[in-house]
């Protein structure tokens, strides 16, 4: 199979698995569950760098289900929503702790998973 | 929220697929060398705008399915959080530390930068919506 359609195939399972986290787990001001979508799939692609699959599996899996699990415009605009005004200081507090919340542990993660995925290959 | 509909569920998937081939076309055109990931940097940063600006859009307002189907389908898939982080990986594996630290706080503030640049486009009224729709999803 070509890999234009693995990559087709791999984000239609990914991004409805961020959809249907999104919607579950999602509350005003508390993106659980596209945190969970975020983090899950950092994870993910580190052990699949780290097991060093072929290009054919990478496409399905790397940039088809877990580029299309984790998305960065969901993550800016939740960010960007939390301050209510330029001047809403707790919020920006909000905003800078939910990019951090994700970011650090998104990377921490992702080197986890490549140094599990090394070990295991 | 409760469990997403299955014509919701389907609408992403589709919009996913195309997104996420957008993405993997770009990089087949200009990918990513061992220095700053400029493609994927480029694709979060224009990704973040167009869901930021997608309130804006009338004819997404009208019909959820179109909400979920763009936002969280095309624009969702089409950026990646996870080949951002292995790419930050990569450069501090390697030494590059101050290289990784700009682009994990430059693709931050670029794709919130424009997102708010976005958000000025559309009323207070008109996000409210979208997002009753799951469209920050």
């Amino acid at each position: 199979m070509p890999d234009v359609l693995l990559v087709a195939l791999g984000a239609a399972a990914g991004a409805p698995l961020r959809y249907w986290l999104g919607q579950v787990f999602d509350r005003p001001g508390l993106h659980r569950g596209t945190l969970v979508a975020n983090l899950v799939a950092s994870t993910l692609l580190g052990l699949f760098t780290g097991l060093a699959l072929s290009g054919t599996v990478t496409a399905l899996l790397g940039t088809g289900f877990c580029g299309a699990l984790s998305t960065y415009s969901s993550f800016a605009v939740q960010t960007h929503s939390h301050p209510t005004s330029p001047r809403d200081g707790a919020g920006i507090v909000r905003g800078a702790t939910y990019a951090l919340v994700t970011l650090v542990p998104a990377l921490a993660l992702c080197s986890l998973g490549f140094v599990a995925g090394t070990a295991l290959a | 929220m409760s469990a997403p509909r299955p014509s919701a569920m389907l609408a992403v998937a589709v919009g996913g697929a195309l997104g996420a081939v957008l993405r993997w076309w770009l990089g087949e055109v200009a990918p990513d060398g061992a220095g700053f990931p400029g493609t994927t940097f480029a694709i979060n940063v224009g990704g973040a705008f167009g869901l930021g600006l997608l309130p804006a859009v009338a004819a997404v307002r009208r019909r959820p399915l179109l909400t979920a189907g763009i936002g969280t389908g095309v624009l969702g898939g089409f950026t990646t959080l996870s080949t951002a982080s292995e790419q930050a990986r990569v450069l501090l594996a390697s030494g590059q530390v101050l290289l990784g630290l700009v682009y994990v706080v430059g693709t931050l503030l670029a794709a919130v930068a424009a997102v708010a640049v976005a958000d000025r486009l559309s009323t207070r009224a008109q996000q409210a919506r979208v997002e009753a729709e799951g469209g920050d999803e």
